[in-house]
């Protein structure tokens, strides 16, 4: 057992764990945030991803002790719907998810690559987005909202 | 902020309850729910809003949406101003399973005629204020001598208002009011295109999935399953989880769990618990051996479900073109987005189960025979789970919940891994499936015949009701009595002479640990429409639009039991869909290619008849005729991955409309549908074949 100190969404938190304990079970866990979802715990689905200072990463084998002294972002810490992320924006006009249980990893995921390349071309964004999941089928719907997004951020 | 405040603050639904869900519930004199009491569907709120009690859910489809609409519609109301209180055993009867097709024409055909109940009753009271004729316009009732409101004729107070129930339970559940329905020309607000209320939660995070329950002193669990089926536990090493944090292991004859405070503390200990497992018989026979077992089972049952004609003698008419296909379909998981998860309390003698099981009140009734407590004490409560399809694993995470809840005194939560989820869900059946079509020359199939034999799509129940059809009932001794059905795939084509009909075979293992078979998805199952929309493409006769010579589609569907509204459905632009099963069921056919193409799981037998092509065995795709109509099939067939990445699924931009957008542009009618229907089951024909009465089947399917 050792503490781990990093923030989420912009706040200071310490947890108690074992180094190899997943991040993803100290956010839903230890912190009691519900946005990264187990979906596989073998980084095979995206639904667990959070960004780890700016990096989409999969929290179900992301080891807690690799977030030490790191900045933790959610899908809540993305936007609000007061103030939402631009891809939240247009997820939502477009009304992408179905179930929505995979959606986190996808916006998560989007919202690191648009940061780095806001114009990237649908192949990039097609590269960025490759080996996440989603079992209701709304690929298409994502990618109209990931360029309505774009257009509303130029 | 819950998802009620959400809606009231975010403004693109502007909803001001003034009262939570149970409000009404708090007050004095609240009739019992029961499907006689127009309140168990019907509450009007303090300010005049109004909540509709649906006992079905919705899992994204926009379920909810269209039960607002059709309420509101009867009541003369704004959508806006009716709330749809779904999927919990507290506040909704057995309205059956999400049953996603017909979610809306089984389940909200009841709410339609207890709004429009609703709207006579308080009609009438509203005449004894401002005298007739009356008049509504959103809520706002006027009369010759006035103005009155839904809010001030009866907000926050009971109808206490009587309807006849049909005393069916699950789909088939029904009432009769004296109120007649509006008529469709007189609609204001069933078909304008509103904005689904589930989208923002989902995509801002701000409400909670089942997977997000926490209780005060809630127990972490896993359940330890078996390394394959059939197998019974020989030993177990409690001492290779010590060490782990509170972790301790509960047992009940077979089955297993592990339990501990901390979630990762779970999960350690599910990992390093030592279980022997003593296999009870032989091994399964390989995968590779799995078809030519099946044709060589004993047939358990056998069913030509429709016999039309003479087709014996139609198929040995002279000049006639024979296409036979046989295709072997595996045993397939539903493979939900994530495990199931389910939460279960038990306090003062009542046990609250949160479950993402598409049917809660049946998981009330399996997790009160579990534990032998009475209905009433059981609550279950649907919140959206990890996936929703068929009858997947989130029936079985509840009933585990409940027991390990009552084993432990301590709520639990039971989330499975990723192996428990695909491994251990019902699985839809292996079968294969034979077929021919004999084609004259003119291009007119003259004669049609369908059989499928495999293991029975009932091995365990569509529903969650009955311990025996659970994993834990089974692992602790209950084993399931598995009804013999199959199913025939529907066809909206009008052949002269057909057969269609089916075999059973018996399971591999009847208790402890067997390898479950149930509906996949939908209870008739997405495998039967392979020939059919195989032999549209191979038929090799003349016809437009990749009939394959097939003659139009005819509609053939039979009229709503105890409603008597047509289910043939309006296209947004009027027109009927005729045939929109066949187009919904074609899209799953491409699905089902790719995966024999790319994979080989399944393997496709598929042969011309020597009155067409020699004999030569050849994959169906290779016989479009325009190269680029062979380009979107071909593309169709590739994995659906690798054509994402390829740029191949193409978004469409701006304000186009969002139908469609993976269709084939030629085949209109499949455009129109295939976004509404793609992740619908159809758990329709099982209601509509008369299975109603069966209450295995009246939690139908989906």
């Amino acid at each position: 057992m050792a503490k781990y100190q990093f923030t989420v969404d912009g706040k200071r938190v310490s947890v108690d764990a074992q180094p190899d304990m997943p991040l993803l079970y100290a956010l839903r866990d230890d912190l009691a945030l519900n946005n990264p979802h187990f979906g596989c715990g073998l980084a095979q689905c995206g639904a667990c991803t959070v960004q780890l200072n700016g990096e989409p990463v999969r929290s179900c084998v992301m080891p807690v002790s690799a977030a030490a002294g790191k900045k933790v972002t959610t899908l809540a810490g993305l936007g609000t719907p007061e103030k939402p992320h631009p891809l939240q924006a247009a997820y939502v006009a477009e009304g992408v998810p179905q179930c929505g249980y995979c959606i986190n990893g996808w916006i998560m995921t989007a919202a690191a690559a648009l940061e780095k390349n806001p114009k990237a071309s649908e192949a990039e964004m097609r590269d960025a987005l490759a080996g996440l999941k989603c079992r209701c089928g709304t690929h298409a719907a994502i990618l109209r909202a990931i360029k309505r997004a774009q257009t509303s951020m130029v | 902020m819950d998802r009620r405040e959400f809606l009231k603050t975010t403004g693109g639904l502007v909803v001001s309850f003034a009262a939570p869900v149970e409000a009404l519930a708090q007050v004095a004199g609240k009739p019992a729910l029961v499907p006689t009491e127009l309140d168990s569907w019907i509450a009007v709120l303090p300010n005049g809003s109004v909540q509709a009690f649906f006992g079905k859910m919705d899992m994204g489809q926009g379920l909810d949406v269209a039960v607002a609409q059709i309420v509101a519609e009867e009541l003369d109301l704004g959508a806006d101003k009716v709330e749809v209180v779904m999927g919990d055993t507290a506040t909704s009867c057995n309205q059956g399973g999400a049953s996603g097709s017909t979610g809306v024409s089984n389940g909200a055909r009841l709410l339609r005629r207890a709004a429009a109940e609703a709207r006579r009753v308080l009609g009438e009271r509203a005449a004894e204020k401002v005298g007739t004729p009356v008049s509504v316009e959103d809520g706002i009732v006027s009369g010759p001598k006035g103005k009155t409101s839904y809010a001030e004729l009866i907000g926050g107070r009971y109808f206490h208002h009587q309807v006849e129930w049909n005393k069916q339970v699950g789909n088939p559940m029904d009432i009769k009011v004296p109120a007649k329905s509006k008529a469709p020309s007189e609609y204001k607000v069933v078909g304008k295109p509103i904005p689904r209320r589930d989208v923002a939660w989902k995509v801002y995070g701000t409400d909670e999935f089942v997977t997000d329950v926490r209780r005060p002193g809630m127990l972490h669990a896993r359940v330890i399953r078996p390394p394959r089926a059939a197998c019974k536990v020989r030993s177990i090493d409690p001492a290779s989880i010590k060490g782990i944090r509170g972790a301790r292991v509960i047992r009940e004859k077979d089955f297993v769990a592990v339990v501990a405070p901390k979630e990762w503390d779970a999960v350690r200990a599910a990992r390093a618990l030592k279980v022997e497992w003593e296999p009870l018989k032989a091994p399964f026979p390989p995968m590779s051996e799995l078809y030519q077992y099946i044709r060589g089972a004993k047939v358990v049952k056998r069913e030509d479900e429709v016999k039309q004609g003479d087709i014996a003698n139609a198929f040995n008419a002279a000049g006639l073109k024979v296409v036979q296909a046989e295709y072997e379909w595996p045993f397939q998981s539903h493979a939900s987005m994530g495990p199931a998860c389910a939460v279960a309390e038990i306090k003062d003698g009542s046990c609250t189960v949160w479950t993402g099981s598409q049917k809660p009140h049946f998981v009330r009734d399996g997790v009160a025979r579990l534990l032998g407590m009475p209905d009433d004490k059981v609550r279950a409560i649907w919140l959206a789970g990890p996936g929703s399809y068929g009858r997947n694993d989130a029936g079985d995470a509840a009933m585990d919940a409940a027991f390990l809840a009552k084993a432990t005194g301590k709520p639990v939560r039971v989330q499975g891994m990723r192996v428990d989820g695909t491994a251990w869900d019902p699985k839809g059946p292996a079968c294969v499936h034979r077929a021919r079509a004999a084609i004259d020359a003119s291009g007119k199939v003259v004669a049609y015949e369908f059989i499928s034999k495999g293991f029975s799509r009932q091995h365990i129940a569509t529903n969650e009701s009955q311990v025996a059809d659970s994993l834990i009932g089974q692992s602790m001794g209950v084993a399931p009595k598995p009804h013999q059905i199959f199913g025939t795939p529907s066809e909206s084509y009008g052949f002269e002479n057909k057969l269609l009909g089916w075999e059973t075979i018996p399971q591999f293992v009847e208790h402890c640990s067997p390898l479950r078979t149930s509906h996949f998805r939908d209870p008739v199952g997405p495998g039967d429409p392979f020939w059919f929309r195989a032999v549209r493409g191979r038929g090799g006769a003349r016809g437009g639009r990749g009939c394959g010579g097939f003659p139009p589609a005819l509609p053939q569907q039979p009229a709503a039991p105890g409603g008597g509204e047509s289910r043939r459905r309006k296209s947004r632009l009027g027109e009927p869909r005729q045939g929109q099963r066949h187009s919904v069921r074609r899209s799953q056919w491409h699905r089902g290619r790719r995966r024999r193409a790319g994979r080989g799981r399944s393997l496709e037998r598929t042969y011309l008849g020597a009155a067409l092509l020699g004999g030569a065995r050849l994959r169906s795709h290779h016989q479009s005729r325009d190269p680029a109509h062979h380009h979107r099939r071909q593309r169709r067939a590739g994995s659906f991955a690798h054509a994402f990445r390829r740029g191949e699924v193409r978004p469409r931009l701006g304000d186009e409309r969002r139908l469609g957008e993976l269709s084939d542009p030629r085949d209109g009618r499949r455009a129109a549908v295939h976004r509404h229907h793609a992740h619908q089951p159809s758990g329709d024909r099982a209601e509509w074949r008369g299975r109603a009465d069966d209450p295995r089947h009246s939690g139908g399917g989906g």
